[in-house]
């Protein structure tokens, strides 16, 4: 026991842990955001639950309750929510709805902290920025083990995230590949989807003392930007996502250590490295890419077996179909191109 | 009616499906209105109507992916919500995300992750139904292949698969022909007379007049109301489908009994009848 201490005394383990959970808690929501083209969702809620966090503080006069996570998620949620329904309206695109949402409710915090909390630590700059380098001087006792609050909140929410994609790994998936699908089978993908962002809020309160908001963000957009260049599984993308956001925290606390820059900064820039590097040599990055266009295309397509050897029922509906322009003003893709592909190869 | 329910806890449970009164608007305008669509089980029955006309808005609103403003949906005598698992839903190929990381027979699973319920996880069993269903498709060497390598018809063909895979009784398609090569849309034909002589019901939404009367047996015309339903030789007559698509279609449609025609609608025609939700065009019918 008293060796994990002797090691977890080290500011430079809990410093790094500390970046390495953040990134994982929020790399594993992250992948999902990606996915459905919500990533800018998480930049409007790490700003949006400072609103929660202080209406919090101003019900119960401390900000050590959990109450002020609760707050923070809601606030979150009520961000998602005003956004849809601004967007929903239809006299506001979605992409100005979310602009339009965060700001007044950051607004609103940062004039409910002048005219009501001046005097408490709720600084707008650790808001934006965090500071994980002194993480480590704000420690609580888990009996005789003394341990970075930081990291024991973050440890707490990394396996929270973690047990939510494991352990709904499906309907995440099909609430976001297809949820139409999904709302037709009850899976809930609404549900499902204001699950994901409660988390990303929960998420960002907990990164908020450690490396604030916009090194919050990076996490959650960049290690599964990068991961979903270099592979084509969803679960490879999410391990991949969160072993690029442990790199990271390695790699920036050592870039920050001998350049003397900014740890969460550092962090932060790191994450785009390995973007950098998987947006070159990955899977589907500009190397492999520029190889695949002088690769073979893919086999001609069979007819279903019924088909190929079916009776000649069918002889009066092929004449049809070949001069048929069946949807093609809804699905925007001409004919011809669709046919492409398979008449290259033959 | 009412009596009929309270008997038998069934309304209406001689039709596979049996839509009452439905509406459904979107920012105020009403994409469907007052629609009552009867489809009775065993037969192939397309929805038609000009672009805008609510014909996959009517589809959501059957699973309850649109909430209707007014209305009522059974299936085969039953809530929607109580027939989940006799129900498979084939949305349009460009609904979803093919850069999506995942294969072509991890998408057909996905059919049948409403048997599994919530939390419970695919295994052995439902690949191996995935991949059955994908050979009936003719895909199953694709099995891996991410589903962004497909081409258009194949990933259609994916999707049929993985409404194939739920083994259900009422199969909703919106626009399986959309974007798929000649041979895919032979195969699809083929399909969907299968499902038919297995006692299957088909729902879908079609684009294609000159195709109606040669692939679909049943057909109910749209345009925000409800034109007309029934057998293809009763209802596809060129009144009706001037009705559905304004006097501009009129020529078309009396070339389209005997030669196919331009199908497509131009759009004012289109825009039109959607902010008069009254019957189109004057002297309609």
């Amino acid at each position: 026991m008293s060796e994990l201490q002797a090691w977890l005394d080290q500011p430079s383990v809990t410093i790094v842990a500390i970046g390495a959970l953040v990134g994982i808690a929020a790399s594993l929501l992250g992948t999902f955001l990606v996915l459905r083209r919500e990533s800018m969702l998480s930049d409007a809620i790490s700003h949006s639950v400072l609103l929660g966090i202080v209406v919090a503080y101003l019900l119960t006069g401390t900000l050590d309750t959990p109450l002020h996570v609760i707050g923070a998620a809601l606030a979150g949620l009520a961000t998602v929510w005003l956004t849809d329904l601004l967007a929903r309206s239809r006299r506001v695109k979605n992409d100005a709805a979310i602009g339009l949402v965060f700001p007044a409710l950051f607004a609103l915090a940062v004039l409910l902290i002048n005219l009501y909390a001046r005097d408490v630590h709720l600084d707008t700059d650790a808001v934006l920025l965090g500071e994980i380098a002194f993480a480590w001087l704000d420690v609580v006792n888990l009996g005789q083990l003394e341990v970075a609050r930081s990291l024991l909140t973050m440890l707490v929410i990394a396996l929270v995230n973690l047990a939510f994609v494991v352990f709904l790994y499906k309907e995440l998936k099909l609430s976001t590949f297809d949820p139409q699908l999904a709302m037709a089978f009850g899976l809930r993908p609404v549900a499902i989807g204001y699950a994901l962002l409660g988390l990303v809020s929960v998420s960002a309160v907990g990164a908020f003392d450690a490396v604030g908001a916009i090194l919050f963000v990076a996490f959650v957009i960049v290690p599964p930007t990068a991961a979903y260049l270099l592979t084509d599984r969803l679960w490879w993308m999410l391990t991949i996502g969160c072993m690029i956001a442990i790199g990271a925290s390695f790699a920036g606390y050592a870039f920050a250590r001998a350049f003397d820059v900014s740890i969460g900064g550092a962090m932060a820039s790191a994450t785009g490295g390995f973007l950098l590097l998987a947006l070159t040599f990955g899977k589907h990055g500009l190397i492999a890419r520029g190889w695949r266009q002088r690769a073979p295309a893919a086999p001609p397509l069979p007819d279903f077996g019924a088909v190929s050897t079916g009776p000649a029922g069918g002889g009066g509906v092929s004449g049809h179909g070949v001069g048929g322009g069946a949807g093609q003003a809804v699905s925007g893709v001409p004919r011809a191109q669709v046919e492409a592909p398979s008449a290259a190869s033959r | 009616m009412s009596d009929a329910m309270s008997r038998s806890g069934l309304h209406e449970p001689a039709l596979a499906l049996h839509v009452e009164d439905l509406t459904a608007s979107y920012g105020g305008s009403a994409v469907l209105w007052d629609v009552d669509l009867n489809v009775p089980p065993g037969v192939l029955a397309a929805i038609v109507g000009p672009n805008g006309a609510g014909k996959s808005t009517l589809l959501k609103c059957v699973i309850g992916a649109v909430r209707a403003a007014a209305g009522h949906v059974y299936v085969f005598g039953r809530p929607y919500v109580r027939q989940r698992h006799r129900v498979a839903y084939v949305p349009q190929r460009t609904s979803v995300d093919w850069d999506f990381p995942t294969t072509a027979l991890d998408v057909v699973t996905m059919g049948l992750y409403g048997r599994l319920g919530w939390l419970r996880r695919p295994g052995r069993r439902e690949a191996d139904e995935a991949l059955e269903a994908l050979a009936m498709v003719g895909m199953d060497a694709y099995a891996d292949r991410q589903i962004s390598q497909l081409s258009g018809g194949q990933q259609q063909r994916v999707f049929l698969a993985r409404a194939l895979v739920q083994d259900a009784d009422l199969y909703l398609m919106d626009e399986p022909f959309a974007g798929v090569d000649a041979t895919t849309e032979r195969a699809i034909v083929e399909l969907l007379k299968d499902l038919r002589s297995r006692g299957k019901t088909v729902v879908a939404v079609h684009h294609d007049l000159q195709t109606v009367s040669s692939y679909f047996d049943w057909l109910a015309l749209l345009n925000v109301r409800l034109i007309a339903q029934g057998r293809v030789s009763e209802v596809y007559t060129s009144e009706n489908l001037r009705a559905a698509y304004g006097p501009r279609v009129v020529l078309i449609a009396a070339q389209a009994d005997g030669s196919p025609g331009e199908p497509e609608t131009s759009a004012p025609t289109d825009a039109g009848a959607r902010r008069t939700t009254a019957p189109p065009g004057p002297g309609g019918r």
